[in-house]
């Protein structure tokens, strides 16, 4: 393979790390959780748009929409009738919880769904792009494309709506967003809602590229780990770090050989911790008494 | 006097198995502020977070314009007009402070109302007009209580809850923001129920009184007549009165004791 075609495979397998990270942090700054189900949530979104788009012959955008939908109340409902009454409980009690969740997650697509890989059409699958010199897949150009599109809206909504900047004083200081008569309860939720809306995408958008089977979840083990080297609780940090370890991987998997690949992952997690242990891009938190 | 504001009755709040307070009372009325003295530990604190619904007691009720706010979810308690401005300030730190100001008033709607109140917080704390676009996690400390009083000014609450506006500040400052407070009372009509270790200012600023002491009430009156008290003066004004025989008379007591 060569340079352009690496970085390329690399940007979006990265870009799909990136929104997986992106979900453990949305999660982890509005409610101090971190939900090791993300993988999973994506699994399933993966799932569902499958059983819409090529079971039921749906269009591929009503598809990924309703893939969307679908994700977002079950994260909606995930945090009301799951997390809601751990709150209190002490942090490891959540991470057991999101664990076993992720095991009846893939136990349950198992059931409904098989074991066997799936995949379903899309309109950029197999179609090649020629950019100059390189060739590269529609797919990842999709992938590349629908993250930043993502991320946009995201960054409009925390930004520049009422509701996005009530969120992020929820993840700023809960009691005084209580204070302010901020639905902290519900916002959270909707923050669940969002996340898991998240992970549909990035199962969607990665279906064209990866086969969709109740174990693809298992990568969202290295996307905490890329939420981890960007400064877990920050959301650009969360895509740089998934683009590291996309881009990581794919050039450890040319230059040092494939067993590198799987390693890459963890290995630059634990270099940022040692040189940085607040990740890249960590936001500083200080108070003044 | 006529109906209480607030009514806070027999309320018992543990901290886990640590009984934090032990069967209080007391009332706010209309226009008024009402100052909770106490030292470290008194439960001052607790109690405001009892009313606010951050804690919920294990006995008692809070009533709030005739109606039980106990044992509700905070931002319930707030929609009703009760706007803490909690020890310590808790401003959003990495929003500026006109969001926070905005985050205020999160619950109305009255679109030209919170434009008015935004420039009356202004008109109060010029300097936060000049810092609008900062980060609130960038001003002194002095400035981040302002922003909390502001911020919970935005709500136009009827029953203001300031838990220790002096923690950390110059006296200077200190005196500058009790003058704000007391402003805002008399031109606004917010009520208050505040709470100090700065029993000086507190009393000074407050209508009526209560002293606190490891979870109970020990005592009662009118600040002017708290501030000439024998035992406010020593224990918490720390005035130490000579006695006939021209040195201090050791071994005193508290009355409540």
């Amino acid at each position: 393979m060569d340079l352009s075609q690496l970085l390329f495979t690399g940007v979006a397998q990265g870009c799909i790390y990136g929104l997986i990270a992106l979900g453990f942090v949305l999660i982890y700054k509005a409610t101090e959780m971190v939900n090791f189900a993300q993988g999973d949530l994506m699994m399933i979104g993966a799932f569902v748009a499958f059983t819409l788009i090529a079971g039921l012959g749906l269009p591929y955008w009503l598809g990924l929409l309703g893939a969307v939908l679908v994700l977002a109340a079950a994260g909606y409902l995930l945090d009301v009738v799951l997390l809601r009454p751990l709150s209190g409980q002490p942090a490891f009690a959540v991470v057991i919880l999101t664990i076993s969740l992720g095991f009846v997650l893939r136990a349950v697509a198992g059931v409904v769904w098989g074991h066997n890989p799936v995949s379903f059409a899309t309109p950029f699958s197999g179609k090649l792009l020629t950019v100059g010199p390189a060739m590269i897949a529609q797919e990842n150009v999709a992938i590349i494309f629908g993250t930043l599109l993502l991320c946009g809206l995201l960054y409009l909504f925390f930004r520049h709506t009422r509701v996005g900047v009530a969120m992020q004083a929820v993840a700023q200081n809960q009691l005084a967003a209580y204070y302010m008569g901020i639905p902290v309860k519900r916002l959270s939720s909707t923050i669940w809602a969002i996340s898991a809306a998240v992970a549909a995408v990035a199962g969607v958008l990665m279906a064209p590229v990866a086969l969709i089977e109740p174990q693809m979840g298992f990568l969202g083990i290295k996307a905490f780990a890329a939420a981890v080297i960007g400064g877990f609780g920050s959301l650009p940090g969360a895509l740089l770090g998934g683009l590291i370890v996309g881009l990581g991987e794919q050039f450890a998997g040319a230059w040092l050989g494939q067993g590198f690949k799987e390693a890459t992952a963890y290995l630059l997690m634990l270099t940022v911790l040692v040189m940085r242990p607040g990740g890249l891009l960590a936001q500083v938190r200080r108070k003044k008494v | 006097m006529g109906e209480p504001l607030l009514s806070v009755r027999n309320i018992e709040t543990y901290y886990g198995p640590v009984m934090a307070i032990r069967g209080v009372s007391l009332d706010v009325h209309p226009g008024s502020i009402v100052t909770i003295l106490g030292g470290n530990g008194a439960g001052k604190t607790t109690i405001l977070k009892t009313i606010s619904g951050a804690i919920d007691p294990q006995k008692g009720s809070v009533r709030f314009l005739g109606r039980e706010i106990s044992r509700r979810d905070p931002d319930w308690v707030a929609r009703q007009g009760i706007a803490h401005v909690p020890e310590g300030r808790e401003v959003f730190p990495f929003l500026t402070v006109r969001e926070n100001l905005a985050l205020g008033a999160y619950c109305r709607r009255d679109r030209t109302g919170i434009r008015h109140d935004l420039e009356l917080v202004y008109e109060y704390f010029p300097m936060l007009r000049e810092r609008a676009d900062q980060q609130a996690a960038y001003l002194s400390g002095g400035q981040q209580q302002m922003l909390a009083i502001g911020r919970a000014l935005m709500a136009r609450p009827q029953l203001m809850l300031l838990d220790e506006p002096s923690l950390g500040l110059a006296p200077r400052l200190v005196r500058e923001i009790f003058a704000i407070i007391v402003r805002l009372n008399r031109e606004q009509g917010v009520s208050m129920l505040l709470v100090e270790q700065n029993a000086r200012m507190g009393l000074q600023a407050g209508q009526y009184g209560y002293v606190l002491e490891v979870g109970r009430i020990v005592m009662e009156d009118t600040c002017e007549r708290l501030l000439q008290s024998e035992d406010v003066r020593e224990f918490y004004l720390g005035i130490k009165d000579r006695g006939i025989r021209g040195q201090r008379r050791w071994k005193r007591r508290k009355t409540w004791r």
